[in-house]
């Protein structure tokens, strides 16, 4: 028999608890590098409609994390990535569509500055609701977890989103909605566990 | 020369899960409470999955890949074996990753790292941060200078000690591929004890994150050298494919 050469994905290893310094350094205290990468995502005027997304990430009994690192990347307002590998156009120069948080030191929570994203396309065409990617690492998560920030405030766009409409229990939707607590402010809490478990995805 | 490089657009192969850890580890503790514990919604990647931000070398200091003095003071230089860290990232289809932006950080000689919540009494390093980062060259390949971590007592077990360990964060071409992982060094006879490791679920997981003593590699008189290639996620080849390589 023959072998299929193909070679396999390195096994992942929690982040453990000293993530912040490998990558956001500056904010444990020892600056090289001048500097956190994704601190911000602005690097001038932005196109777009201009918002603050918080959460908390909380653990199977409520407590909040201080020790995670959160990334989220999305496309700009009209719906294109600042990224090497779009093709569909340029997208805002302004804009780096990256965000990496540490948390706050004290309360954990995290908050990205950041635009409001257009929509994307499905692979067969679909359109996609608006969402900001998101990805969870900490110490006791041995594995990163994908989830997605969709907004509350796009109810026609989220009832016809091809992935929202592969989540078989559709009462756990409201975990992947992040809600507006003023205007321009919306709230995505992650909950890794528990009767509000966060929907993760493999993808 | 000219390397095979990754593709930069298209689906990436399904994570296989039954290679990569579970979340719900119960010995190494920490799992427990921070495991999901309902199923993972599985849907084909999207643009969203399968783009990413650019890192350019432009950013990158100096001595960015270079532990042993990037946090030292002036004519100075870090406690420990002096080491060198090499290899490749390369994807599933075993071509090189151009471009990735690899960051690691690690204990001191000691086995203490520079953080206000480390408890163990092993003595700091002044002249030892404990992080550094890189990006890959055209064909993957990535290296860095550092001193030799030392094992570590965590709070787990009664009597629990980390390997040698060195912490990799990976960022591909997409999103998806996003990886930490960490590396262990040949011959360490806390390998087969750690709860973390032991979240891997066979030998070869092991061996894949174990790095090798490379004499080929070692500057004689100055450092020894570890290989250690790291893989990521690669993409689908589609039948009768009219991109041409590397687009």
């Amino acid at each position: 028999m023959q072998k299929l050469d193909y070679l396999r994905e390195s096994p992942s290893q929690t982040a453990g608890p000293y993530v912040h310094i490998g990558c956001t350094p500056n904010f444990t205290g020892i600056d090289i590098y001048g500097g956190d990468l994704g601190t911000s995502m602005k690097t001038g005027p932005v196109q777009g409609e201009e918002i603050t997304v918080k959460g908390t990430v909380f653990d199977g009994t409520g407590t909040p994390l201080r020790d995670a690192m959160i990334e989220i990347w999305q496309p700009d307002a009209a719906g294109l990535f600042p990224s090497a590998n779009e093709t569909r156009g340029t997208a805002d120069p302004n804009f780096t569509g990256w965000g990496r948080s540490p948390g706050d030191m004290v309360t954990g929570e995290f908050t990205f500055e950041t635009v409001k994203p257009g929509a994307v396309p499905f692979p067969d065409g679909r359109m996609q609701a608006p969402h900001i990617t998101a990805w969870v690492v900490a110490r006791g998560i041995n594995i990163g977890l994908h989830t997605r920030i969709y907004f509350e405030d796009e109810d026609a766009a989220n009832a016809a989103d091809p992935v929202l409409a592969r989540v078989e229990h559709q009462n756990r939707l409201p975990t992947l909605l992040a809600r507006k607590e003023a205007d321009g402010v919306y709230r995505f809490d992650i909950h890794l566990q528990g009767p509000n478990e966060t929907i993760f995805f493999d993808v | 020369m000219s390397h095979p490089k990754t593709p930069t657009a298209g689906g990436f192969i399904p994570r296989d899960r039954d290679w990569q850890p579970d979340a719900l580890t119960p010995r190494y503790k920490t799992s427990v409470r921070r495991s999901p514990q309902s199923a993972l919604l599985s849907f084909p990647s999207t643009l969203s999955e399968e783009t990413s931000p650019i890192f350019g070398h432009a950013m990158l200091g100096a001595l960015d890949n270079d532990l042993i003095l990037n946090y030292a003071q002036p004519g100075e230089s870090a406690i420990g074996p002096r080491i060198i860290v090499h290899g490749r990232v390369l994807d599933e289809n075993g071509r090189g990753v151009p471009g990735a932006l690899v960051e690691f950080w690690q204990a001191n000689a000691g086995g203490r790292y520079r953080h206000k919540k480390e408890s163990y009494l092993a003595a700091l390093d002044p002249n030892f941060g404990g992080c550094g980062r890189t990006i890959t060259a055209e064909d993957g390949s990535y290296e860095f200078r550092t001193i030799y971590p030392g094992p570590y007592p965590w709070p787990n077990g009664m009597n629990d000690w980390r390997p040698a360990h060195i912490h990799f964060s990976l960022f591909g071409h997409g999103f998806a591929q996003r990886l930490i992982t960490q590396m262990y060094f040949e011959g360490d006879p806390h390998i087969p004890l750690c709860p973390i490791l032991s979240t891997v679920k066979s030998q070869a997981a092991v061996d894949a994150l174990t790095a090798l003593l490379d004499m080929n590699r070692t500057v004689p008189m100055d450092s020894r050298a570890f290989k250690f290639d790291m893989v990521l996620r690669g993409r689908r080849q589609t039948y009768f494919e009219n991109r041409k390589e590397g687009l």
